[in-house]
């Protein structure tokens, strides 16, 4: 042994010490899995794909509603998916009996789109509503998923 | 037995050491998640944008509020009105976001489009760099997210952002951002604003996807990121855009 090694033991012993206490707050402090895809917690991941659907998605409404589904494809509405108009189902789509959609308001809904506007794409049907029905919802003349006349 | 108090420091120094090992050892470890039909590793996340599509309705603002809770006067994403005339700044607004369209424009004469714009998911993103506590990351996916119980609401992010794309949520004091519905595309179901897109101006793609439409896309079309000079390498592209947008 050297001469005087309590001198070294002593202060190792500390050095020791302090690295366990610094471990020990590391462990409690950071997050579990911290650092496993990169600078963050694993869990927030999870976290943000717990949250609720509003939309259920074309596919979940046409699951029952097949006929409303058909009229639509053959018409210019084929691409406009059923709660673009009719709004966020999935708490009707998980229980129909307690959640009845409500109709979409007419007068609103149509303009939002075919309101004439000049930045809007020219092939784009628009119209004026003002000067084109005289006041006459639009659903008076057109079937909303096969509006063609 | 009689305890001295240097036989306690010894046997709290060694109770202490063990348990830190024990703890690091543990987290280095961990439990690992249940194993989930959903692969990230699988997906590559991005959004293709068709300016010549977009009618301005404002459907992708409406939707996004309703799925996320979005809080009023607050955007996850919003659409523009640009009106470019020669020679002069280019005009923009976007009332209320586009929540409810836009007032008509009648002037045929200027050149005018709409933009709709979210967070860009940047490859680089700036955002993320900035963030001191880890709070706001890029997932293994692609999707730039923001962990709500792990944000201090500093809002360095909000600044570092060059499109605008954040904002302090006013109940909770944390960032919150566009998750390009991180919780409908690991289910399989598209984004609410991809789902209400009734010209479907905007499609939520994925770059892993061999048979996914984007890469016939990006073949075929002049196609633009905003502000490219920024080098975020966004991931939402923009079909036929206007050099004037910013």
């Amino acid at each position: 042994m050297f001469r005087d090694s309590g001198h070294l033991i002593r202060p190792a012993v500390v050095l020791l010490l302090g690295l366990g206490i610094f471990l020990a707050i590391r462990a409690a402090v950071v997050p579990k899995g911290f650092g496993k895809y990169g600078h963050y917690r694993p869990q927030a991941l999870a976290l943000i794909r717990s949250k609720p659907i509003s939309f259920a998605g074309q596919d979940m409404c046409l699951m029952c509603h097949d006929d409303q589904g058909k009229a639509r494809a053959a018409g210019k509405h084929a691409h406009v998916a059923c709660e673009a108009c009719h709004g966020p189902l999935a708490d009707h789509a998980n229980d129909p009996a307690a959640h009845k959609p409500v109709l979409p308001d007419v007068a609103n809904l149509c303009r939002r789109c075919h309101e004439k506007d000049a930045a809007k794409p020219k092939g784009f049907p628009q119209v004026v509503t003002a000067e084109h029905s005289g006041g006459v919802l639009c659903n008076g003349c057109h079937q909303p998923h096969n509006p063609h006349l | 037995m009689e305890m001295t108090r240097r036989d306690l420091f010894t046997i709290g120094g060694k109770l202490l050491v063990l348990a830190s090992v024990g703890a690091t050892l543990e987290q280095i470890v961990g439990a690992e998640p249940a194993p989930d039909a959903y692969k990230m590793a699988d997906h590559w996340w991005g959004m293709i944008i068709d300016i010549d599509k977009c009618i301005g309705c404002g459907n992708c603002v409406r939707a996004c509020s309703k799925e996320n809770k979005v809080p009023g006067g607050y955007f996850r994403t919003w659409v523009e009105r640009y009106q470019v005339a020669e020679g002069k700044q280019p005009k923009v607004e976007s009332p209320d976001g586009a929540m409810e369209g836009f007032p008509p424009l009648t002037d045929e004469n200027i050149k005018s489009f709409f933009v709709p714009k979210l967070c860009n998911h940047c490859a680089d993103s700036p955002c993320t760099q900035v963030c001191p506590v880890g709070a706001t990351f890029i997932s293994p996916d692609g999707v730039v997210l923001v962990d709500p119980d792990y944000c201090l609401g500093c809002r360095y992010c909000v600044q570092a952002c060059p499109y605008g794309c954040r904002y302090l949520h006013p109940e909770t004091n944390t960032v919150d951002k566009c998750t390009l519905c991180y919780h409908r595309i690991t289910q399989g179901l598209t984004t609410a604003c991809c789902e209400n897109c009734p010209t479907q101006a905007r499609q939520l793609v994925d770059f892993k996807d061999p048979k996914d439409p984007v890469h016939e896309f990006l073949r075929h079309n002049m196609v633009q990121v905003l502000k490219p000079y920024m080098a975020t390498n966004a991931k939402v592209y923009y079909k036929n855009l206007d050099g004037s947008v910013r």
